[in-house]
């Protein structure tokens, strides 16, 4: 899923100083599951805007909606009877939220009160990491089911490098030096051979440096 | 006992701490309490195991939050106390109530100058 963080309150709070009515709007889509943008992250958020709004004595108004997803047109288009009766509108969503909600109510201002910050999973309760970079050409069947783009900090083919201690990236304590677990796996499981192969220089054609991409399902076009 | 406890405290019950949601405290503060404090049972003696637990996460999580909002985040505590001492909650509520009185007023109920 897409993983994101919550900005800090005094950022959300300036980009709306000039407002005085918004909509603040989740997504029950992956920023639901990841805790950062669902209906009960946006009623905590809509009452700590509410409550420091009120304490600098110019009170916010705060409706909340929580849409399906934020990233299809049919669902974008529910807010279609409110969204201009706002000063504002605040998204709670991915990147891609307010981006589609832009798109459909070019009369409006739309807000993103998260950051997104990768492709990723739980590891634990409360806790999610990157484990993608959507590269557009997968390639972890090589590397034991890791992938080394996304979770190498060099995103290196044909590591690991003098970086890497005691299964830690120079880069943090706190990150796993993804080739030294690729190379124990296969030893693990006797197959350190594979990682013989030398990998060429990956083309990132299919990755951003390709441009924006899209993704075509000619039997479902309309 | 027939213990008495300052006036100013408004009790909300609940079956266990791990019920106190981080909205439950926040609607709190947002309608103008001055503090909000939640009264669980002991660590480590929560008939449900982590209910305690999880509530002092929350409280701590609103802490933060009203950080962030520039107001004093001691206006919200979690406090652990058996339900069978009642000096102790007796004791914890005035303590509160003490601290709170030294912050004054919240923030939010103060009258603004035009």
């Amino acid at each position: 899923m897409i993983i994101a963080d919550r900005k800090p309150l005094k950022e959300i709070l300036e980009m709306i100083q000039d407002c005085d009515r918004i909509l603040l709007v989740g997504c029950k889509g992956c920023v639901t599951v990841c805790n950062v943008g669902g209906a009960k992250e946006v009623g905590i958020l809509a009452s700590a805007l509410k409550i420091a709004r009120k304490k600098d004595g110019r009170p916010l108004e705060v409706d909340e909606r929580t849409l399906e997803r934020q990233c299809d047109p049919e669902y974008v288009e529910q807010i279609k009877g409110v969204v201009n009766s706002y000063d504002a509108v605040v998204s709670m969503a991915c990147g891609v939220g307010p981006q589609f909600l832009s798109a459909a109510y070019p009369n409006q201002r739309f807000f993103p009160a998260v950051n997104t910050t990768s492709f990723g999973g739980a590891v634990q309760h409360g806790m999610w990491e990157e484990r993608c970079a959507g590269c557009g050409q997968c390639v972890i069947h090589y590397f034991g089911g890791m992938c080394p783009i996304a979770r190498c900090s060099k995103s290196l083919l044909n590591g690991p490098c003098g970086g890497s201690a005691g299964g830690k990236c120079e880069i943090s304590k706190d990150v796993d030096c993804i080739w030294d677990l690729i190379v124990r796996k296969k030893m693990e499981q006797g197959k350190l051979e594979d990682l013989m192969d030398v990998k060429p220089a990956k083309s990132w054609d299919t990755a951003r440096d390709g441009g924006p991409r899209r993704s075509v399902r000619e039997e479902l076009v309309q | 006992m027939r213990l008495s406890y300052p006036s100013n405290i408004k009790l909300i019950q609940v079956p266990c701490t791990g019920r106190v949601d981080i909205l439950h405290i926040l609607k709190a503060i947002e309608d103008g309490a001055d503090g909000v404090y939640i009264a669980g049972c002991l660590e480590g003696e929560c008939h449900f195991l982590t209910g305690n637990f999880k509530a002092r996460r929350r409280v701590n999580y609103v802490k933060k939050l009203l950080e962030e909002m520039g107001i004093e985040p001691e206006r919200v505590e979690m406090y652990n106390m058996s339900a069978g001492d009642g000096p102790r909650f007796v004791e914890i509520a005035k303590e509160m109530t003490e601290k709170i009185r030294e912050l004054g007023p919240s923030p939010l109920n103060v009258k603004k100058a035009a």
